[in-house]
């Protein structure tokens, strides 16, 4: 089994209160894992952890790639996203100003090579390498079906169209690590359905290992292999769709929560 | 002899550095109180101190009014002006953009500051010169403590002291700390949070004005870009001792009052005001919630 | 393309002096223009496009005039003065760097005041160093500024910055505007580019400083306060931020103000504050909002692109 990543008794505290208390998790290559629990369990802490907004107080956090170890836990975010972890946001973290192009074009900045004398005169591999961000950007838009809005304002899409615009953004840093938080929130079924299967596709398409934050129960359930449950910071429960849906700690969590299909 | 000598002048110097971080006590309390309500550095309240000056110094040279009544004028009027200031420019932004309301405070203090220098032109007046008591001093050892500086100490001890009853006490005093530390919740607690907001401007812009007469009095000179540096170093003293605390800005005043003095006192009295920067710049990076805070976190 | 419309303006603006028809008095107002133009693009990519609100830019205008001065007055050519403005610009952007490592982690209003307090220290520098002669200032800055070098700095630093804006880098600097959080989770060092963007801003302030050096001929440390500083920010605010033909056009409206105010210096500066405060009410993008003029108006009509676009 090789694991991408590897997280070790993850801890952090707010001021007094504990958001995420010893977490241990991993995940191999090429799974697609869940991250539920009721609200405010931490879910979307530890993604921020995982990512380098927060520091941890205690644990470690590795990414295992192309052989290599890398520990997370003391990285800054934009580090931890050249490594290879990508991610998106609960609340939609789009460039609203930008255009569609432009939130793709800048997720792709870590493999452009020309310099600031070349930015600013325009001289040397500036127009072969912008020309090449257009190409791979539109590529990748094609994919979710974006690139008819590449020169729209990201405010003015569709929600549905803003969420499979911040996945693609994603996608465009080239991660090995996907971390998806939340992204059929607002989502109705049928778009729900369209979500599932795009993520899927993308899995097996650009090799990805996909930890997933989410509520709606039918997309768990359908395409994850396995599923961690928190529930006030601590996991309490680990395994196959099938068997934390029957684990009693896990209904008593979510008790009072909108049941699940 | 020598040692006591360097003690006199010690001494005095705190003295002095009391004034002085009397009236940046003052005025930081205003900056503090607005920041801890809507996290606005009102650039403002430096114009609002420069017009107490100026009413005291009209009430004093045309009116022929006394001290006292001076200054409560220039506090009442000082009141008005900061309310007014925050319906008409601050209100309709406050769900802007941090960086909008910013400018606009920039836009606001300007218009005074101008607007005052267009209407009775740039230069100097002096305050009537104290009679009676106030123009007495007194000797205390090699010190020489002017009846003046006992006044400033006398005065802003009393607002502080009204200051903390309102403050701890009253419920619009309540209202201003549950409004501070969280609008929405205050609002939904049936706290009127836009009548909190207009006194907290009130009580700010009075301290402000006071502040403005007390200079007067005791530097005896006034003009219209007066406000403009003492209202930056007051601000440096409210971020040191803590933005939006109001022991903070009390701390801060007294603090950034002694350096001030000491720097010029005993050291380059050029550099002094430079030194007032780089404490800001200091405290901004090294700990941007002032002595007496606790940092802040912005939810992802 | 922008090119020609540069040289257009040049081959203008060279037939209006050599006639005659741009006398002393025009021509300082030009300059003056100029200058301010410069000052607003550069303050305008600090923080109209990479969102860091920066209230000491004339600081940076000073470093940039005084080096150049005591460079020019000790070598008064032409080369003199070349050498003077360039190391004038990057002992800006060297003091940019310095200053904005520490400063540009802190946000908003912080940055701000933390900005105000640098140029304060600067100034109060300038105003006690010997070399710089302290309030009384430097005299006799020999005038190099003519038409040639005034229109040939203007343009480089609207296309210049321009071009800058439109990189990666420049993508870069308004994805953090846009949101410092999820720019980070696409792998850009927010503070790399902020700090960046700080230092080719404060680079042009500098050249900005050499020119007003070298056509004014004289400097005083009270030039470069906070007022200077203001004038700067009401350009790019009313022009729209965000915008460099929204700055450009501001610059030339208030130009056009300030020669009808002449007579009221303190009118001027209270119009400047309503201004402020009105255009922050109505309208605060400005009047370009984020959108750019496209310099094709010469075929016709002026078309609005989308900002973001190149």
């Amino acid at each position: 089994m090789n694991k991408v990543l590897d997280v070790r008794k993850l801890s952090k505290s707010f001021g007094g209160l504990a958001a995420v208390t010893a977490v241990n998790l991993h995940l191999n290559k090429g799974e697609l894992v869940g991250l539920i629990g009721p609200n405010g369990a931490g879910k979307t802490t530890c993604f921020n952890l995982l990512t380098g907004i927060y520091e941890p107080d205690k644990g470690s956090i590795s990414l295992h790639r192309d052989g290599q170890e890398y520990s997370l836990e003391k990285r800054k975010p934009h580090e931890i996203c050249r490594l290879g972890v990508g991610r998106t946001f609960q609340n939609i973290r789009l460039f609203r100003d930008l255009t569609v192009l432009d939130n793709v074009r800048t997720a792709m900045n870590r493999t452009v090579k020309y310099g600031l004398f070349s930015a600013l005169f325009h001289i040397g591999s500036y127009h072969r390498e912008e020309r090449e961000l257009i190409e791979k950007s539109m590529e990748l838009l094609k994919i979710f079906e974006l690139d008819g809005k590449a020169l729209e304002l990201a405010k003015n899409l569709p929600y549905g169209e803003q969420r499979h615009l911040e996945i693609a953004r994603a996608l465009a840093t080239e991660p090995a690590l996907l971390l998806l938080d939340e992204p059929a929130a607002g989502m109705n079924p049928a778009e729900t359905a369209q979500l599932t299967r795009t993520i899927e596709w993308i899995r097996k398409r650009f090799d990805l290992t996909i930890l997933l934050i989410e509520h709606d129960m039918s997309l768990v359930m359908k395409i994850c292999e396995r599923v961690y449950v928190l529930d006030y910071g601590m996991l309490i429960a680990e395994g196959t769709p099938e068997v934390i849906k029957n684990n009693p700690r896990v209904v008593k969590a979510y008790l009072g929560e909108v049941a699940y299909a | 002899m020598k040692e006591d000598f360097y003690m006199g002048q010690f001494l005095q110097q705190i003295f002095n550095s009391i004034s002085i971080g009397s009236i940046y006590a003052l005025i930081a309390l205003g900056y503090t109180m607005v920041y801890g309500i809507i996290r606005l550095i009102n650039f403002a309240h430096a114009s609002v101190y420069m017009l107490g000056a100026y009413i005291g110094y009209f009430a004093m040279t045309y009116f022929g009014l006394g001290f006292v009544p001076s200054i409560l004028l220039a506090m009442l009027i000082c009141m008005i002006v900061g309310v007014l200031i925050e319906k008409i420019a601050y209100k309709p932004l406050r769900n802007a953009a941090r960086i909008a309301v910013l400018i606009t405070a920039i836009g606001v203090s300007m218009f005074i500051e101008y607007g005052m220098m267009f209407l009775v032109k740039a230069n100097v007046r002096s305050y009537p010169p104290m009679s009676g008591f106030l123009a007495k001093s007194f000797s205390v050892g090699a010190m020489t403590i002017t009846a003046q500086q006992i006044l400033i100490l006398a005065v802003t001890i009393i607002l502080m002291v009204v200051l903390q009853i309102v403050v701890k006490t009253t419920r619009t005093g309540k209202a201003m700390r549950a409004v501070s530390q969280d609008r929405e919740a205050a609002e939904l607690m049936g706290i009127d949070v836009n009548s909190t907001i207009s006194f907290t401007f009130a009580i700010g812009s009075a301290l402000a004005g006071a502040a403005g007469v007390l200079v007067g009095v005791y530097y005896n000179s006034i003009n219209p870009l007066m406000g403009m540096l003492p209202g930056l170093k007051a601000f440096v003293a409210a971020v040191f001792g803590g933005i939006g605390l109001i022991p903070g800005a009390v701390l801060g005043g007294y603090f950034i009052g002694a350096v001030e003095v000491f720097v010029a006192g005993y050291g380059n009295s050029m550099y002094r005001d430079a030194v007032v920067f780089a404490i800001l710049i200091l405290v901004l990076i090294l700990k941007p919630a002032g002595l007496l805070g606790k940092s802040g976190r912005e939810k992802v | 393309m922008k090119y020609i419309f540069a040289l257009l303006v040049f081959a203008i603006g060279q037939l209006l002096v050599v006639t005659g028809y741009l006398n002393d008095y025009l021509f300082s107002t030009l300059t003056t223009l100029c200058i301010n133009i410069i000052l607003a693009v550069s303050l305008n990519l600090i923080t109209g496009f990479t969102g860091q609100f920066s209230l000491g830019h004339a600081g940076f205008m000073s470093i940039g005039g005084y080096v150049c001065a005591l460079i020019s007055m000790r070598i008064p050519t032409v080369p003199g003065f070349l050498l003077g403005v360039l190391t004038g610009a990057l002992a800006a952007a060297f003091v940019g760097f310095i200053v904005g490592l520490p400063t540009l982690r802190l946000k908003g209003d912080y940055l701000a005041i933390a900005t105000l307090g640098m140029a304060e220290i600067i100034r109060i520098i300038f105003l006690n160093l010997k070399i710089t002669n302290g309030a009384a200032g430097l005299n006799g800055i020999p005038q190099f500024v003519d038409w040639m070098w005034l229109s040939l700095f203007t343009f480089s630093s609207i296309i210049l910055i321009s071009n800058f804006i439109r990189s990666a880098h420049g993508r870069a600097c308004v994805s953090i505007r846009e949101d410092e959080i999820a720019a980070e989770s696409i792998g850009i060092h927010a503070t790399k580019y902020k700090v960046t963007a700080f230092v080719i801003g404060a680079f042009f302030a500098g050249i900005a400083g050499g020119l007003y050096a070298s056509y004014f001929y004289f400097l005083r440390p009270t030039l470069f306060g906070f007022s200077r500083s203001i004038d700067i920010l009401v350009i790019v605010v009313l022009g729209g931020i965000g915008s460099l033909s929204g700055s450009v056009i501001a610059a030339i409206l208030l130009a056009l103000i300030s020669t009808y105010l002449q007579a009221f210096p303190e009118l001027r500066m209270v119009f400047y504050a309503v201004a402020l405060v009105v255009i922050m009410i109505v309208r605060p993008q400005g009047l370009m909002g984020s959108k750019e003029l496209s310099l094709d108006l010469l075929k016709g009509f002026g078309r609005k692109r989308q900002r973001g676009g190149s």
